[in-house]
């Protein structure tokens, strides 16, 4: 009864000229506003109208896709309110962390979730390639979207490695001193690649300056941009790969 | 697919009426549909719907992780204070293990490098496409180039000491050799072992060396890069 009429009030709300105006069709009742939905939003027309309704068993991906994606989304919002008690400067930056332990209303949870997010994000996205591999999924046509997801796994590392210096503890600065002191192994432009990245010869001001600006605003901007690629390919792809039911016996 | 199509067919510009499907039947092929589509539904709501049952349920279990546990935070960094061991996040203690074993150049450098290239060129590889079990054509001589290939990384790992990688390739590499008997009539899981192709070999190998060196470098290194065991 209570669900009739909350029904009939938001079908009301769908068939007003100003809801209307703005989501460019009544309520998703045929077919055809179903698939305005998809490709007359601007957020969801990278995805296709029609998925298979195999792809959308549990088991056919286990939604890792969704969940690394949903991850980055939370990892973003968090991100940002971070950013408003953070300063990129030593010894500050640890000041601002002691602050939100202290401080900040909220701010160890805050930082909890950002924290615990990106290293799910890590094994979700390792796992949603392997998962991919295991079920053949970077077969033709899908062999520029696995590239793609190669890049993407290579950004969320980055990410995640860039983020890990910020808090300006022993924690992060070892693990970053460990981390570097590989790359200058790099034959000939081992030691200019460590100093661009650092701003330097050693981890100081300049290459926490340099990791804030690569994971509040390079890194982020590029991931957008290819998982973008991601989504949409699928769809130009022809869907996911679904194994059939005799294939799945094998 | 490998002589050139010696028809081709188009549609003028001013084409008004529904295109229509032509089928050239030439030789070595035979006319068939590839793959059948099956059922599909509307993605809005069936898919949208899924998917925001998934984000619920993503941040309940973070805000739950969140609420429970604190993220690490130690002293303040101080560039001559060096912790023993220093380690990197996580995700590269498995290169740090490398690292413990094989010279900078080839653990820091040659392993992740070659391991980028291989993923990029995973799809590109159209090798045996239909999947075919590693031991089901020539079986004689895979066995032969297989152990070659076993014996040299043995040899290459064996040189550097290099345990934690010795002992997942000694495993791996026996079960695909147990694959080798017909598994006909032998269990679930040696038949499941006998059906897998090389590059579900390879990877899995390779998944298994990467979870044991960052498990070990996680948890069984201390002081020194030594071995210590984590509930000591």
């Amino acid at each position: 009864m209570i669900m009739n009429s909350a029904q009939r009030a938001l079908d009301q709300l769908r068939s007003t000229r100003v809801w209307k105006s703005i989501f460019r069709r009544g309520p998703a009742r045929t077919n055809r506003t179903r698939s305005l939905a998809v490709f007359g939003n601007l957020f969801l027309h990278v995805l296709p109208v029609k998925v298979r309704d195999k792809s959308l068993r549990v088991r056919a991906t286990y939604y890792l896709g969704s969940f690394s994606f949903f991850l980055f989304l939370l990892l973003s919002v968090t991100g940002i309110l971070l950013m408003l008690y953070y300063h990129p400067a030593v010894p500050q930056a640890y000041r601002d962390m002691k602050d939100l332990r202290f401080v900040v209303s909220n701010g160890v949870f805050l930082r909890n979730l950002h924290r615990f997010g990106a290293e799910a994000m890590v094994i979700a996205v390792f796992w949603h390639m392997f998962h991919v591999f295991y079920r053949g999924g970077y077969k033709p046509p899908h062999q520029f979207n696995w590239v793609v997801g190669v890049g993407l796994l290579l950004i969320t590392l980055f990410l995640s490695y860039t983020g890990y210096l910020l808090p300006w503890d022993q924690l992060a600065f070892w693990a970053i001193t460990v981390g570097t002191n590989i790359i200058s192994y790099v034959p000939l432009l081992g030691q200019p690649m460590r100093f661009l990245l650092l701003g330097g010869h050693q981890i100081g001001e300049n290459a926490l300056l340099r990791f804030y600006v690569l994971h509040v605003v390079i890194l982020p901007l590029a991931a957008v941009m290819l998982i973008a690629i991601h989504l949409w390919r699928v769809q130009k792809d022809g869907g996911l790969t679904v194994k059939e039911d005799h294939e799945r016996e094998k | 697919m490998s002589e050139k199509n010696r028809y081709e067919a188009g549609f003028g510009s001013d084409a008004q009426k529904e295109p229509r499907r032509i089928v050239f039947i030439t030789k070595k092929t035979s006319a068939k549909v590839k793959g059948e589509v099956g059922r599909q539904v509307m993605s809005y709501p069936q898919l949208i719907l899924r998917e925001a049952i998934a984000f619920e349920i993503l941040t309940i279990v973070l805000v739950v992780i969140a609420l429970l546990w604190d993220a690490p935070l130690e002293q303040l960094a101080n560039p001559l204070l060096t912790p023993n061991p220093a380690k990197a996040p996580w995700y590269f203690l498995g290169l740090q293990e490398l690292l413990h074993y094989f010279p900078p150049i080839v653990a820091g450098v040659l392993i992740p490098g070659l391991v980028v290239v291989a993923l990029v060129f995973i799809p590109y590889f159209n090798v045996n496409i239909q999947g075919e079990p590693l031991w089901a054509n020539h079986p004689r001589r895979r066995l032969n180039l297989f152990l070659g290939c076993i014996v040299v990384l043995l040899v290459f790992f064996g040189i550097y000491h290099a345990w934690t990688v010795i002992i997942p390739t000694v495993v791996i590499s026996g079960l695909a050799l147990t694959a080798y008997v017909p598994a006909a009539g032998r269990g679930r899981f040696l038949e499941f072992l006998g059906s897998r192709p090389l590059s579900w070999w390879v990877m899995t190998w390779f998944i298994t060396v990467a979870i044991i060196l960052t498990i070990v470098g996680t948890f069984f290194r201390g002081p020194g890069w030594s071995w210590v065991w984590p509930w000591r």
